[in-house]
């Protein structure tokens, strides 16, 4: 009785044994279902989701226009001062003083890509990138400014 | 007041060699740190060393606002954030009575269960690389990449995702997700197949896991055991049934008991949830009702003065949310209950007369995420 149970074990244990290397010997001969990315050598090939997450960027048209009015709701929202604004007074040719985008300061290396800001933006001014490479030799290359020079905020924008 | 030094005194013991397993050992899955007490090859006591990757995430939420400290917790137990994210959620709702629209709370059922096939495979494939086995480590990364890529396309990460906000979600269903989901399904169902032939069968795996770590039902309740690790020893503890939130209590699933109580049957616990996953995506995938998927919140959320708590179930177990409200923009107190945090307490129970050989194991099916633990 104990060396029926005790054989029956063995064969028990082999067998199972080759099932697992049967499904090794299936993917041993199979290449098709690797499915392992080359990178960096399918960089041309490689396509992300609009949605992906890389970084802030302000949105600026052809005429080098941005619709960032400097209210500082993105600042706001943020939970890790990731992002600074400056702003200054310009004067419109009526004669009227309004608030306007300085510079927007951007640190790279606060930022946790939780997309507060993007919800938070009310003229839809900045946008996530698809950019993911952000390594550089040195971190102050990381504290990047957004808006481009010369960029105007674009008319009609409140 | 514990000091290191107090381990050293503990080598008084004739005969008895303490060793230092961890924080920077690959099988804590992070840097956990234990201190075992061995007389030979045999345990006589586990002391788990904490804090190495405190960050007090607790304190840090204290100074953001309600929309904000959301995303935070996403880094605590980072392979279940939704889950996390939506018990954040729950609890500012539960707070403000804000109403969550019908398709928000599908797609975060959705995100949940998801989200909870995907940390069962990578325990799958972590656990099983523990006691000796790499390959089921590819084959589960190559589902839960899936996963992660449906993610992408939604949420924008593949992590942290900071998807679920009060109110409902961040953004809508990519217009891809039922299609990708739809991909999925019948490709998952054909691999758990071969998860089974590679591991659950091999007769190596149960004899290594059958017997070992046992913990009985009463145990595992005065541990404050919760999730599979419960489960496995026979206690009905799913949140989903015993206190169903969003659409649960319309959803046909099994909370599934195991009662051997050792390492396989907690196994056997996880295996078997991910086929109640899919079938809860199988059910819901085709029904998601149209309309907002957010509903409308004020800018700047403030909760009431008062007491606040909400439970949810991770992948591991029960994770509840506390907050304290003194009525301003930022909580007054949060505090987390981690469901890593009472499992890891059980392992000391559960190891005390094994072999050191048997701890990988024991530590392996309680599937420990160490920034759960310590936050």
């Amino acid at each position: 009785m104990f060396l029926k149970k005790y054989l029956q074990d063995i064969y028990y244990a082999v067998k199972s044994l080759l099932i697992g290397m049967r499904r090794t010997g299936y993917y041993f001969t199979h290449h098709k279902e690797i499915i392992t990315q080359q990178y960096p050598d399918n960089k041309d090939s490689l396509s992300l989701p609009e949605r992906f997450r890389g970084e802030v960027v302000m949105i600026h048209d052809e005429n080098n226009e941005h619709a960032c009015t400097g209210c500082t709701a993105c600042e706001l929202a943020c939970p890790n001062a990731t992002i600074k604004i400056i702003t200054q007074i310009d004067t419109t040719p009526e004669g009227k003083k309004k608030k306007a985008l300085n510079t927007f300061v951007y640190h790279l290396d606060l930022c946790t890509f939780c997309n507060l800001c993007i919800v938070a933006c009310p003229t839809d001014a900045i946008k996530m990138a698809n950019t993911f490479e952000h390594s550089v030799f040195d971190r102050s290359k990381l504290t990047k400014i957004l808006n481009k020079p010369d960029s105007k905020i674009r008319a009609g924008i409140e | 007041m514990y000091r290191e030094t107090d381990i050293v005194q503990d080598t008084s013991i004739e005969g008895d060699l303490i060793i230092n397993v961890g924080p920077q050992h690959p099988s804590t899955h992070g840097v956990l740190h234990l201190v075992i007490t061995l007389n030979g090859e045999t345990i006589k006591k586990i002391e788990p060393h904490l804090g190495y990757i405190h960050r007090s995430i607790e304190k840090m939420c204290e100074s953001l606002s309600y929309r904000q400290f959301i995303y935070v917790t996403s880094k605590m137990d980072y392979l279940s954030s939704h889950i996390n994210n939506h018990g954040c959620a729950l609890c500012i709702e539960n707070g403000l009575q804000i109403e969550v629209p019908p398709r928000a709370q599908a797609i975060r059922v959705l995100m949940d269960e998801l989200t909870r096939m995907a940390s069962h495979q990578l325990w799958w494939g972590a656990n099983a690389m523990d006691i000796g086995a790499l390959t089921p480590f590819f084959h589960a990364f190559r589902e839960r990449e899936m996963i992660n890529d449906i993610f992408e396309e939604t949420c924008g990460t593949r992590l942290t995702m900071n998807y679920m906000v009060p109110g409902g979600v961040m953004a809508d269903l990519h217009p891809n997700f039922q299609k990708r989901v739809k991909e999925f399904i019948p490709h998952f169902k054909s691999k758990i197949v071969e998860y089974d032939e590679l591991l659950t069968d091999n007769i190596i795996f149960q004899n290594r896991t059958k017997g070992i770590g046992i913990i009985s039902k009463e145990d595992a309740i005065s541990y404050g055991c919760t999730g599979p690790v419960a489960r496995g020893s026979g206690v009905y503890c799913d949140v989903r049934k015993l206190n169903p939130y969003e659409i649960y209590s319309q959803l046909k699933f099994d909370e599934i008991i195991e009662t051997g109580g050792d390492c396989f049957a907690r196994y056997m616990v996880r295996m078997r949830e991910m086929k109640q996953s899919l079938s809860i995506i199988e059910q819901l995938i085709d029904v998601i009702p149209e309309g907002d998927f957010q509903a409308k919140t004020k800018a700047v959320l403030k909760l009431p003065k008062g007491e606040f708590y909400s439970q949810i179930e991770t992948a591991r177990g029960e994770f509840g949310v506390y907050i304290v409200s003194e009525g301003g923009t930022t909580p007054y107190r949060i505090k987390f209950r981690s469901p890593g945090f009472s499992n890891l307490s059980a392992l000391d129970f559960m190891a005390r007369g094994s072999k050191i050989g048997d701890l990988i194991a024991i530590m392996g099916s309680l599937d420990l995420v160490i920034p759960d633990i310590d936050r």
